[in-house]
Parts: C-alpha cells; sequence; structure tokens
C-alpha cells in the first residue's frame, strides 16, 4: 500500500507536481497514466525518496522511504532501465544491490534466470540491447521478492514480445498479491494491464477510478448510421430533436440515443437502412479526451508547421469533461 | 474486466512483523535484514572491484610509482642515502601517480551520477549518508593499501640496492605518504560527490594540487602578494610529498601540511553531506 498525500514539486516557476492525492492499492496492478511530462517521474522519484517533495508526503505501508530498513524487499523499483554502471557486469550489478540489503547472493542467480539474463550474466551492462537492460533492471526491481512493484514506462522501447513478457509479468506479480504500481503514456498499454487507473496532467490528479469506470465514464458511445435514404432520414432526424453528425465517409453518428430508438423511428418512416450499430470510441480516444487541456508539449494548428495534429474523429459536443475544470488556471497561466 | 477488492482490513496486531501484515497478502520467503553499515561496505567493495575504471588507475598508479622508483633507485648509489630515507624514489612517482588516486576517487562516486546508477544505489539505500560513508572508508583504505604497499616496494628494494650507507627510519614516510595521496583521493571523492561530474571535479582536483604550485611563481613579482606566495609554495600538494620524503630535511616532516589537507578533507567531506541529503537525485 503506497499513500500519497497532498504531494506538490515545484521547480522554480513551474508546478511538476501539483497537490497529487492518491493511494495504490495491493494486489491489483495500478496503471499510473498521463501524457509526457505530466509529472509521473518526478512523483515516482519522490515516492522512492530520490527527489525531495516541495509539500506533502508519501508513506509506504505507513512509513517513509528513508526510514525503510530494508528497502529492496519493501520495494523494487525500475525507474529507468540504463540506472547502471556499464562497466560493470550484469552479474555485479545485481550482487552489489543484493549486498546493500543483506539479501543471500544465491538469490541474484535466481532472478537472473527469472528474467532470462543467465546465459549473459558475466557481460558488461553497456553492451545489452535496451530490452535486455530493461530485464536486468526488473530483476533488480525482484532481488528483494518485494511486496510493492514500480514500474516507470516499461514497455518503452521493447519489441512485441518483451512487452508481451513484461504484462504477464505484471499480473502475475500482482495476482501473488503485490502492489503493482506502472506508469505508461499509452492508455491502449494500461488497458490490457492495469485494474485501476490514476491518471495525471499537467502534474494534477484528472481521475482515480477503476479500469471498468473508467472506460464506462470516459469513452463515447454513439451509434453509427448508413442509408441510401440518407437526406429522409436526416430530416427525419432532425425533426425528432436528435442530433445527427455528418462525417466525411457518407455515415451518419447519433450520440445519446440507443439504436433501438433510431430504428424504430427509422421503420416509421419507411427508411432503409444499410448499417446501424452501436459504437464505442477508443480509449486512447478518451484518455486524449481528459487530458487534452493538460498535455504540455501541443503541436499547435495555428503554427505554420506542415505537422498538424491529427484532427479528433468526434471532435463536437460530447459529454462534458468529467471533474472540475483543471484546465481553466492553466489557460490563465 | 473486473476490479478484485482490495483488502482494506489493517492489521490489528501490536506485533511489529509487518511482513505477515493482512494488508499485504504477499509474503516473501528471502529472511529479512536490518541493513546496516557493513552491507553498505560489502556493497561498495564489490563496486569499487568491479569496474575496469579502478583496475586501471590503480595498475597506472603502480606502474609510475614502482617503475620510478626503481629507476631512480638504480641511477643512485649509496652515498645519496647518507642523509635521506630509502624511499625516497617513490616521491617522484607519487607526484604522478597522486593524480591516480585523484581520478580514481572522483570516478567511485561521480561514475554513479555520470551513469544514472546512483538512483538504483539511493533507491537499494536510502539512508545516503551511509553510502557515502562506505564509500569514503573503502575508497581510503584501498588507497592507503594500496599506496603504501607501493611506497614499501620501493623502500625495501632500494634499500637492499643500496643498504648501510644509513641507518634512517624509513617506515614512517611510508605511513605519512600513503596517508596524503590517500586523502587527496578522499578530497576527490568529497568533491566528486559535490560536483557530480567527472570531468568537472577532476580538473578541480588538479587545479587544487598545481596551481599552488605553479601561482607563487607570480605572486612572487608583486612585493604585496609575497607572504601569500610563500605560504602557497609551503603548503603545495608536491611540496607536501616532498617534506614528507625529507627531501630538504630542513623542516619537519610535512606533518603541517599533512595537518591541513585533513582540514580541508574533513571540510569537504562536511560538504558533500549536507548537500548529499538536501539535493534530489
Amino acid at each position: 500500500m503506497i499513500e500519497v498525500a497532498g504531494l506538490t514539486k515545484r521547480y522554480g516557476e513551474k508546478m511538476a507536481v501539483n497537490q497529487l492525492t492518491f493511494a495504490v492499492r495491493p494486489g491489483i496492478v495500478t496503471g499510473f497514466l498521463g501524457p509526457n511530462g505530466a509529472g509521473k517521474s518526478t512523483t515516482m522519484r519522490m515516492m522512492l525518496g530520490l527527489d525531495r517533495p516541495t509539500a506533502g508526503d508519501v508513506r509506504i505501508d505507513g512509513q517513509h522511504y528513508d526510514r525503510l530498513k530494508d528497502p529492496l524487499t519493501y520495494i523494487g523499483a525500475l525507474l529507468d532501465a540504463k540506472a547502471m554502471h556499464g562497466g560493470r557486469s550484469a552479474f555485479n550489478h545485481l550482487l552489489c544491490l543484493a549486498q546493500s540489503n543483506g539479501i543471500p547472493r544465491s538469490r541474484v542467480h535466481e532472478v537472473l534466470d527469472t528474467v532470462g539474463l543467465t546465459a549473459v550474466a558475466k557481460k558488461k551492462a553497456k553492451g545489452f540491447s535496451l530490452g535486455m537492460g530493461q530485464r536486468l533492471g526488473i530483476a533488480g526491481a525482484l532481488l528483494g521478492d518485494p511486496r510493492i512493484l514500480m514500474f516507470d514506462e516499461p514497455v518503452n522501447g521493447l519489441d512485441p514480445e518483451g512487452i508481451h513478457w513484461i504484462r504477464n509479468l505484471m499480473k502475475s506479480l500482482a495476482a501473488q498479491g503485490r502492489t503493482v504500481f506502472v506508469s505508461s503514456h499509452l492508455m491502449s498499454e494500461m488497458a490490457l494491464t492495469a485494474d485501476h487507473l490514476v491518471v495525471i496532467g499537467q502534474g494534477r490528479l484528472l481521475a482515480d477510478t477503476s479500469m471498468a469506470d473508467f472506460i464506462r465514464e470516459n469513452s463515447r458511445s454513439y451509434v453509427r448510421i448508413r442509408s441510401p435514404q440518407r437526406e429522409l432520414l436526416l430530416d427525419v432526424l432532425h425533426r425528432a430533436g436528435i442530433i445527427v453528425v455528418e462525417n466525411g465517409v457518407g455515415t451518419l453518428e447519433v450520440d445519446g440515443h440507443r439504436p433501438e430508438d433510431i430504428g424504430e423511428l427509422a421503420a416509421q418512416h419507411r427508411i432503409v437502412l444499410h448499417e446501424l450499430s452501436p459504437q464505442q470510441a477508443s480509449l486512447e480516444e478518451a484518455f486524449m479526451q481528459l487530458t487534452a487541456e493538460s498535455v504540455e508539449y501541443h503541436a499547435h494548428t495555428d503554427t505554420p508547421l506542415g505537422a498538424a495534429p491529427p484532427p479528433l474523429p468526434g471532435e463536437q459536443p460530447g459529454p462534458p469533461a468529467p471533474g472540475p475544470q483543471w484546465g481553466d488556471d492553466w489557460k490563465k497561466g | 474486466m473486473s476490479t478484485p477488492q482490495p483488502q482494506t482490513h489493517q492489521q490489528a496486531a501490536p506485533a511489529p512483523n509487518w511482513q505477515s501484515a493482512p494488508g499485504t497478502s504477499y509474503t516473501s520467503p528471502i529472511p529479512i535484514t536490518r541493513t546496516h553499515l557493513g552491507h553498505a561496505l560489502t556493497s561498495e567493495w564489490t563496486k569499487i572491484k568491479s569496474v575496469r575504471s579502478t583496475m586501471w588507475t590503480l595498475g597506472v598508479f603502480l606502474l609510475l610509482v614502482v617503475g620510478i622508483g626503481l629507476l631512480v633507485a638504480a641511477n643512485t648509489d649509496s652515498n645519496d642515502y647518507a642523509d635521506v630515507p630509502y624511499t625516497i624514489p617513490a616521491f617522484f612517482g607519487l607526484i604522478l601517480g597522486q593524480i591516480c588516486l585523484i581520478t580514481l576517487g572522483v570516478l567511485v562516486v561521480s561514475s554513479e551520477y555520470g551513469t544514472g546508477m546512483i538512483r538504483t544505489t539511493f533507491t537499494a539505500s536510502p539512508q545516503r549518508h551511509r553510502v557515502l560513508t562506505a564509500k569514503l572508508l573503502i575508497f581510503f583504505v584501498v588507497a592507503f593499501v594500496v599506496s603504501a604497499f607501493a611506497i614499501g616496494f620501493v623502500g625495501l628494494i632500494t634499500s637492499g640496492m643500496h643498504g648501510g650507507a644509513s641507518d634512517n627510519k624509513w617506515g614512517g614516510t611510508v605511513l605519512m605518504g600513503a596517508l596524503y595521496v590517500s586523502l587527496l583521493g578522499v578530497l576527490a571523492l568529497a568533491v566528486g560527490s559535490m560536483l557530480r561530474h567527472s570531468a568537472g571535479a577532476i580538473t578541480a582536483m588538479l587545479g587544487l594540487v598545481l596551481v599552488p604550485a605553479i601561482l607563487p611563481a607570480f605572486l612572487m613579482m608583486s612585493e604585496s602578494l609575497r607572504t601569500l606566495g610563500e605560504k602557497m609554495t609551503e603548503y603545495n600538494a608536491p611540496n607536501a610529498l616532498a617534506k614528507i620524503f625529507e627531501l630538504d630535511s630542513e623542516n619537519g616532516g610535512g606533518g603541517s601540511q599533512l595537518v591541513l589537507l585533513v582540514g580541508v578533507t574533513a571540510a569537504a567531506i562536511a560538504g558533500a553531506y549536507a548537500l548529499l541529503e538536501r539535493r534530489d537525485v
């Protein structure tokens, strides 16, 4: 159990993390989601006592991190795959970590075996690929067989096989009753691994919810319609007070109405439908909608650059953004 | 996707055995150890011996001190040692060799910042002062043993080659000389911990060693700066070593220079500890 209370980190004028309060509970994978620069890594560093918070508090099972007598058996963390001395062999890297916490040498062989690096245990870490470095970092996190595991962007830069391995590892670790806290900027990745979501943007908490609730609340559901009698259908829907959005490829989209209602309405007016299907916007879209206001590095449309952001297909009066208007005072600044 | 309800019931038992706390259902089979300085020392010992830079810097140090020492010993005769200790050939190698110990001292800590290893280290040992203490102790012992060996070896060989010319005691020069260069390395370690940057810290240390040896030549030209120049001449690192090895046996054996270095090193270590706890990693 990790409890974060009012955690704040200020770098000069910039608030990297702003009054963050949430809890990470055992037995599930908690996803820590936010766009680049949202403050995820800063928060994780503060949780591990590496950065000093400007204000607020982090407690690991009720204790401060630097009060832990046996930190590696409490928390295993992978912050940065390259946070190791490249000139040291994988075995020695893990050995010096193990020794600092009084963990027996045999455990080093065990974790090397777990992550599949036994064959290269005597090789220098600087010759490792990103995936191997990531595995070595995870071996270090598993060294103390900790109850809490923390991974910062573990799948970044990995090949599909490595991603698959990490996903399964995280799930199995959580299934053993451990607390797993994993950050990502990819909603799709979280959807596959996380049971609970903590979403931040601009250092502020945007959502702290179960994955299922997040999907339900944040994804836009709509009905997609195709009809050869398009004009007639538009007229009928308009008269019924149903707002219709036409998209470029000749299909119509209706928000906030059940497909049954629209089908019956069309039947009353003897309109032929070629398609009437309920649709759900992707999670990625829901995440972008949630964090749109807080994305730090926008590719601005009004800049003369050729690289304009991809237009959002559902950019229309969708469901209002939940929660307080967190973007408001950001705009003031 | 179902969300398992987390077990939120708190541990009611007064026993501090949180390992079996019901709130965290996972129990590790690994025995729990309360970490102490001993763990940090074994860890730092593994670290210092498992990187090539240690072997390089200490290898070059030995090569310089022993190599130059033996060359000097071979080109002197027994009469040269009438008034000076047999370890004097080691002095010439130490003037260059001290740079190796400075480099190693800096690297012991700054390489961790350079590679990002420091975050892993401090995650494993959040008691940062303990890590620095272990680094200081391990480095000092390694540097002292290696330099005492090198100086003593040169002294033994020289006394074997030119024995009988004098009965002067040279054991003290081994300890003093080794202590002086090891402390320079410890000072470098403390500076490396404060600056966190290998090149910067090595440059700063070279400046500290070399500038007081060169600058007096210019300071002497001005009447008002003459006393400052004289102090620098007396207390600069190469001259301190010269005094320790009784190169000019007029003044004492470099005791006051050693005291100055101890003072400077202690101040740098204090600064390193103070900054270590305050700064983000």
